[in-house]
């Protein structure tokens, strides 16, 4: 959920909380509108606006209950070094992750987007997004805490990927058009038109995926093909990642593993 | 190479049998997987070109100078904001509504105009080159100043579009499969309250709630559907039945054919009906422009109209977003008299 949102409506705080953790699967506030119930079902997801939060809580009947006891979405890097102690086994002190050739790679968190960060955390959380390695972890998180471990490796500096640097220069060239061109012969858009230039994110949905390590970016593409992961919003990762064969996630997951990180 | 680069030609003089599209595997490929993304079949006559891609270019049998111009001209094409401020006045690339590089199908593929122009053009009035057309979208879809006509960086862009004609004969007698943004047909109603909830739900996570769209380090990432950054009030898209068959077959990006007709027509008819940059035939009165356009364009926009939401007058202002003028000296008639 998009943190700056709330801290400029602070009045709302609670809230907008109780919303998101109510109809958390997406922030459409059309839908709620329509039934809290068939809000659970959508995976759509959008960024709410602080002017349309009357009609939301106007219509799940919040907006004249007052007082109801904060539960701040704002992460505090600071608070969030202190949870990352449990982390640090699998994402590593400086955030890196690792690159485990044939066996589950820890993804780099490093430098990726907080809001992009702490919605992976709740959505594994909800099982919305399924980790049995990250289960146990985040269960010991509360939303303080996703936001403030979320806010902590969003600001650490973002660290090089592994497991593309043995690759062969063919292999790498066909994962480079993916990622900059796309294959429109089997419209596979461009990686780089949704993660934005250089790959290297764009806002606060669409997460950096240059510099990731190899290993984990082809295990969330074959996750996305085979449905496994699906909490992206409205399908936009899913129905391109069905598209891709193996040796194409292959050879952009070897690519982008070689690219260059920067913010985000 | 530039065999395989085959254009199905079923001319009235080569009576080729109709099998001739099916038997060439390359081509029965290349339609088969656009109808398993729910794009129409040709049909018999349609003319289909597989316009070739930049690896054909690093392989094409051409002088190095060519190739070197070519890319430039897809540079510019798919990076056109590298004249922001000087021919570009918005957040707009060309790949941004042509989309595949210029190359796609149904998402008004640029090769056609190589091979159909010079041509009479109903919207100017008057007989076009390919150089024309190009500056019809700086002008209008860019919110901008053409490239000057003959100029190195207008030379490479139409070298662009030609090379991705290859191999299609010039004035082809065949309709072409796939040109324009073919729109679904339109629905007996059209409603703007549904049509913002729809671009809510499947729009706003990119193109922002306000129709800003997103930039990120200089570049653009999500155009502008609307507003002072996006194209003005003479782009072709704001005709309804064009932002309608764009929507249609290019948006959600990545899912193609994923909305139904109506939704696409009443999310076309939300969009159209925001504010945008001036229209740079503008008379200085927005009435009288929408009259003097109206039987070649704006019948089909909302240019003029009132919005029926809140009453607006929708194009009364002379706000022409960045762009420090109204009309580019380039938009004039001529009579060849
Ligand atoms: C035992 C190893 C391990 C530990 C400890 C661990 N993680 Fe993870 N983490 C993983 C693995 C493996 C994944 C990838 C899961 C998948 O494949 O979906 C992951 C994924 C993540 C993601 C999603 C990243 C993305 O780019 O989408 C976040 C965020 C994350 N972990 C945060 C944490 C935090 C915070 C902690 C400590 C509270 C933690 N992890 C502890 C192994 C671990
Ligand atoms: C149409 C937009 C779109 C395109 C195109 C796209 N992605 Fe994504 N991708 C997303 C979204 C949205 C997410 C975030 C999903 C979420 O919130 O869980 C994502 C997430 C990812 C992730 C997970 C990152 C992480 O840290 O867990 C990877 C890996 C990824 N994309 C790779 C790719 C590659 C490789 C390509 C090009 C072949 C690509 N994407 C093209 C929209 C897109
Ligand atoms: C805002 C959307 C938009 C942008 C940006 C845009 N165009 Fe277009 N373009 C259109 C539309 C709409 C048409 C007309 C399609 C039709 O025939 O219905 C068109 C048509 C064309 C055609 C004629 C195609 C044919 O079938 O004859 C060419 C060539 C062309 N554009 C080139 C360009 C170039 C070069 C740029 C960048 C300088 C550009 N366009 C930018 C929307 C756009
Ligand atoms: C995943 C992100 C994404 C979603 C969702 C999306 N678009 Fe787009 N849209 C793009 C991108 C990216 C482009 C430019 C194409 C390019 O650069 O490759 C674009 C181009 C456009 C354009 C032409 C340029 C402009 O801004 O006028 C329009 C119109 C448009 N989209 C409308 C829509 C509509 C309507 C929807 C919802 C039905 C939608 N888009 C959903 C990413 C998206």
């Amino acid at each position: 959920m998009c943190i700056s949102i709330f801290a400029f409506r602070r009045g709302s705080l609670a809230l907008l909380t109780f919303v998101k953790q109510e109809l958390r699967p997406h922030y459409g506030y059309k839908h709620i509108t329509i039934s809290a119930k068939a809000y659970l079902f959508r995976t759509r997801e959008r960024q709410s606006t602080v002017s349309k939060l009357p009609v939301i809580l106007a219509a799940i009947g919040l907006a004249t209950t007052a007082g109801i006891a904060s539960a701040a979405v704002s992460g505090d890097p600071q608070n969030g070094k202190e949870v990352a102690n449990l982390c640090v086994a699998c994402h590593q002190a400086d955030g890196s992750g690792k690159h485990i050739e044939g066996g589950e790679s820890w993804p780099r968190l490093a430098g990726l987007n907080a809001t992009y960060l702490a919605k992976q955390l709740r959505d594994i959380k909800d099982g919305s997004r399924t980790s049995p390695t990250m289960m146990p972890f985040v269960n010991m998180l509360d939303d303080q805490k996703i936001a403030d471990v979320a806010a902590y490796y969003s600001q650490l500096e973002p660290t090089t990927g592994e497991g593309g640097n043995n690759a062969d220069e063919a292999l790498l060239k066909r994962g480079e058009q993916l990622a900059e061109r796309g294959d429109w012969s089997q419209y596979v858009v461009s990686c780089m038109s949704c993660h934005g230039p250089g790959n290297r994110g764009a806002g606060d949905v669409f997460p950096g995926i240059a510099g990731q390590h190899a290993g984990y970016i082809e295990a969330q593409l074959k996750s996305w093909k085979e449905g496994t992961r699906k909490n992206d919003p409205q399908d936009l990762m899913g129905s391109i990642a069905r598209r891709m064969s193996d040796t194409d996630i292959h050879a952009v997951a070897v690519w982008l593993a070689t690219q260059n990180t920067a913010s985000n | 190479m530039m065999r395989t680069l085959l254009t199905v030609t079923l001319s009235g003089c080569v009576m080729l049998p109709v099998t001739a599209a099916a038997n060439d595997d390359k081509t029965q490929a290349y339609i088969d997987q656009l109808t398993a993304m729910g794009f129409p079949a040709p049909n018999e006559n349609q003319l289909v070109h597989i316009p070739p891609s930049m690896a054909d270019l690093e392989e094409a049998d051409i002088h190095p100078e060519l190739k070197k111009v070519i890319r430039r001209g897809y540079g510019l094409f798919t990076n056109t904001q590298q004249l922001r401020g000087k021919n570009v006045f918005n957040n707009m690339n060309c790949s941004s509504c042509h989309l595949g590089e210029g190359r796609m199908p149904f998402s008004a593929p640029i090769w056609p105009a190589a091979v159909t122009l010079p041509g009479y053009r109903g919207k100017n009035g008057h007989v076009n080159n390919l150089e024309e057309r190009i500056a019809g979208c700086f002008t209008y879809s860019m919110n901008g100043q053409p490239l000057e006509y003959g100029s190195d960086d207008m030379l490479a862009l139409s070298a662009y579009h030609q090379w991705l004609a290859t191999g299609v004969e010039m004035y082809p007698k065949q309709p072409i499969y796939g040109r324009g943004f073919p729109a679904p047909e339109r629905p007996a109603e059209l409603s703007y309250t549904n049509g913002e909830k729809l671009y809510q739900e499947n729009c706003a996570v990119c193109h922002g709630e306000n129709g800003t769209g997103l930039r990120f380090d200089g570049h653009t990432v999500f155009p502008a559907p609307w507003g002072d950054m996006s194209n003005n009030w003479g782009a072709g898209i704001v005709r309804l039945h064009t932002a309608a068959g764009f929507i249609k077959n290019n948006m959600p990006l990545g899912q193609p054919n994923s909305l139904t007709d109506q939704e696409a027509w009443d999310i076309a008819f939300y969009m159209d009906s925001q504010e945008r940059p001036q229209d740079p035939r503008y008379t200085g009165d927005v009435k009288e422009t929408a009259e003097k356009f109206g039987p070649t364009f704006h019948k089909h926009s909302m240019y003029g109209q009132v919005r029926e939401s809140d009453g607006k007058l929708l194009g009364d202002h002379d706000n022409t977003g960045d762009k420090p003028f109204l009309k580019p000296d380039t938009v004039r008639s001529r009579t060849f008299d």
